[in-house]
């Protein structure tokens, strides 16, 4: 009996020293599963859906395959986690997801209070209202006493509150969990607002059935840049975030588009592109990556300006200017502004 | 002299494996190694907790709870703004709960008694609508009963400025929740109120003396009538004397919502009463439960004796029944109070949507808001149990 107990407590002890808590190599561990998890939102039309065939597309869900392609040189090495806004910081933290692409906003105490790391902003924004015209309000100060759909978690909840506080309004608000239940609470006129950011907005507008009977308030009440994060604590995987994203907007500048990435590679002189796609220096290996990693992402789906113009550009159901968006040099008040590879 | 007795009286020293073979030893055994796993187990999941706060840099602190909370609640029934702090943002999602789970459980009563009773009815087609009513709620789930009535409302009512008053523009139905008049108390209404308890506590004693009365001279009054009378004249008629001291405030439609009155939110009511249908079908069936279980000898009795159906139900049945339906009672509240966490799909705002919700989700304090909410439940299950065992005692058989 002696010698069976002894055993049972041992067999317990050895349970005990397996409790594994969130390991630090994920780029280790995402190599091992063979793809990587990305949280995006349940669905933003033009930010993040899912095709006919049941795949997910989008301005975010575009990011996450370049990323995927930087480490596997497949696109398709990514498995989707839709995650609300109230989910979404748990599913990273708990190691559900490997990188969170889901139009979340920079903030300090997400930052440092909740541990995760943001990448380069990749959306400016700013919250906005929408309501119907026929209401006939031209300005959100008009809005004290409106019922207002509002998704609950966000930083759009606290930036509402403190908009209408410190212009002495009072409002009535509606939490909903997702995009597609504020969509059908504003359209029953269950609120007469709905608020979030204003490329939300847009990409939500663009999906009614009369677009043009809803109207988007002037009023920006807060900055929202948005950008993809990772957890703290491990820097190589957070460098991977951070610069495959610059890759892509790099691209841009540079002119390399996924059709022509291959060709430029090979017959390009400048050795800033040459340094891009892997032509020279070790950038890849230094990343734990394949030299080829900015080359296999750009190819994933365009360079940052393709993916913008194709899932929300002005061409788009969406229609969103690049505006604060565009490229800092290209001379129409765009604030994107890469740190250069080398 | 027995064998037993012979085995007992030799001195035998105790071995080790006597711990496995004897029957004296061996259950100590096992509970004792029951419990070391069992500790194991806690300290494994503990160690987990701890190890995990380490790897993610976090510190286990309820100090958030003093922070301002920064977000905005609809139904608060304490003053609260977005700058009060998180402990009192959870103390009115706390209060929306139970608000919630004391209407629920009133109701669910009030329904599963009524279609209890109704069920046994002899007539077929009022049995036959208790059954389908009762299969169907209790065997769908209550998160989609929730959804159901919700979206009913948001989609069938009509927006506030296409909304019909009713009953003289006193009731107005909306697809964001439903008006009512709410009563305005003017100066005078406090002699009102003091009248009325006076009734109340008048009609208890009248109800002692009929009682006291029919005992001794088997004089049965129409203590009924009596007594709402009681309850009701002497208010009155004070109401119009003193110059009619409570008014209604009537809702009315300005800018985008009507103001004034009571508003009840859509949320609350969906909540309200997909949660008290769906208990009520399970409590109909405990009440059926009980009074089937009185033998059939007892109302054939009172019947013999002449009493008439409804005191033989009043008098005879019911009481008896209640001892067996209570205790299954007692859990059905308790499951009505915990479902009622289900409020976050419709967005009401009880606990588990502030300080579960909201709270958590801003300040990512998951482990102190979830060990937080627990405690909460458990301590109103728990009260709600003591209270309805100190009343399932006092109508339990006594037995002397």
């Amino acid at each position: 009996m002696k010698t069976k107990l002894l055993t049972l407590a041992l067999g317990a002890a050895a349970f005990a020293t397996v409790s594994s808590s969130a390991s630090a190599a994920t780029l280790d561990d995402v190599k091992a599963k063979g793809f990587m998890q990305c949280g995006v939102s349940t669905g933003v039309p033009g930010f993040a859906f899912t095709d006919d065939a049941g795949d997910w597309q989008g301005f975010d869900p575009a990011l996450c395959r370049a990323v995927a392609a930087a480490i596997f040189g497949d696109p398709k090495a990514v498995k989707f986690t839709p995650t609300t806004g109230k989910t979404r910081f748990t599913a990273l933290a708990s190691g559900e997801v490997d990188l969170l692409a889901r139009n979340t906003t920079e903030t300090f105490s997400r930052d440092v209070d909740l541990k995760f790391t943001f990448g380069p902003v990749n959306y400016y924004d700013g919250q906005g209202f929408m309501v119907r015209k026929s209401l006939g309000v031209s300005s959100a100060l008009n809005l004290s006493g409106a019922t207002i759909c509002i998704q609950t978690g966000t930083t759009t909840e606290l930036n509402l509150a403190d908009y209408f506080r410190a212009n002495n309004m009072t409002y009535e608000p509606v939490p909903i969990e997702t995009n597609a239940e504020a969509q059908e609470k504003y359209l029953a006129n269950a609120c007469d607002v709905y608020t979030t950011d204003a490329s939300g907005l847009a990409a939500t507008r663009a999906a009614f059935e009369k677009p043009g009977d809803h109207a988007l308030l002037p009023e920006i009440i807060s900055k929202e840049p948005l950008a993809p994060l990772v957890r703290h604590g491990d820097d190589q995987w957070a460098d991977i975030m951070k610069w495959t994203l610059n890759a892509l907007i790099n691209a841009e500048e540079l002119g390399v588009t996924a059709a022509n990435a291959d060709e430029m590679k090979a017959s390009s002189k400048l050795p800033s592109i040459q340094r891009l796609l892997g032509g020279e220096g070790e950038m890849g290996a230094a990343l734990g990556l394949g030299n080829d990693w900015a080359l296999n992402a750009i190819k994933a789906n365009g360079n940052y300006g393709e993916i913008y113009e194709k899932y929300i550009g002005p061409n788009t159901a969406i229609g969103l200017e690049r505006g604060l968006n565009g490229l800092w040099n290209n001379g129409k008040g765009g604030i994107l502004y890469a740190a250069p590879i080398r | 002299m027995t064998v037993a007795a012979d085995f007992a009286d030799e001195a035998e020293p105790f071995r080790i494996s006597q711990l496995i073979y004897d029957k004296r030893y061996r259950s100590y055994t096992i509970q004792v190694v029951t419990m070391m796993l069992f500790m194991l187990a806690v300290a494994w999941l503990v160690n987990n907790v701890i190890e995990n706060f380490e790897a993610l840099g976090k510190t286990f602190s309820i100090d958030f709870l003093w922070q301002p909370a920064s977000y905005d609640i609809n139904q608060k029934l304490i003053e609260y703004s977005s700058r009060s702090p998180h402990w009192k943002a959870a103390v009115v999602g706390i209060l929306n709960t139970l608000v919630l789970a004391f209407l629920g459980c009133i109701f669910a009563t009030i329904v599963g008694v009524a279609v209890g009773v109704a069920r046994l009815s002899k007539n077929w087609l009022v049995s036959r609508l208790m059954t389908i009513y009762i299969e169907g709620f209790r065997n769908v789930p209550v998160l989609l009963w929730i959804l159901l009535v919700s979206s009913a409302f948001s989609a069938l009512l009509p927006a506030p400025r296409q909304a019909a008053p009713l009953l003289g523009g006193g009731f107005v139905p909306t697809n964001r929740g439903f008006y009512f008049p709410a009563p305005v108390f003017e100066s005078g209404s406090g002699i009102l109120a003091i009248i009325f308890v006076a009734s109340i506590i008048g009609a208890w004693f009248f109800g002692r003396w009929a009682d006291a009365r029919q005992k001794a001279t088997g004089e049965i009054l129409p203590v009924f009538w009596i007594r709402l009378g009681i309850l009701l004249v002497p208010t009155f008629l004070m109401y119009f004397l003193l110059g009619m001291p409570v008014g209604l405030d009537i809702p009315e439609l300005k800018g985008f919502n009507y103001q004034g009155g009571l508003f009840v939110r859509n949320s609350f009511m969906a909540l309200w009463l997909a949660l008290s249908l769906y208990t009520g079908a399970f409590i109909a069936e405990n009440v059926r439960a009980g009074i089937q279980a009185i033998s059939h000898g007892q109302t054939e009795a009172s019947s013999s004796l002449g009493l008439p159906p409804s005191r033989t139900m009043n008098l005879v049945v019911l009481p008896q029944a209640l001892r067996i339906i209570i205790p299954p009672l007692i859990s059905q509240y308790l499951n009505l109070t915990k479902n009622s966490s289900l409020a976050i799909a419709v967005g009401y705002m009880d606990v588990t949507g502030t300080l579960g919700g909201i709270t958590l989700n801003q300040t990512g304090r998951e482990m102190e808001c979830l060990l937080l909410l627990m405690a909460f439940y458990l301590t109103v299950s728990l009260l709600i149990s003591g209270v309805m065992n100190v009343y399932n005692n006092s109508v339990a058989l006594k037995e002397r």
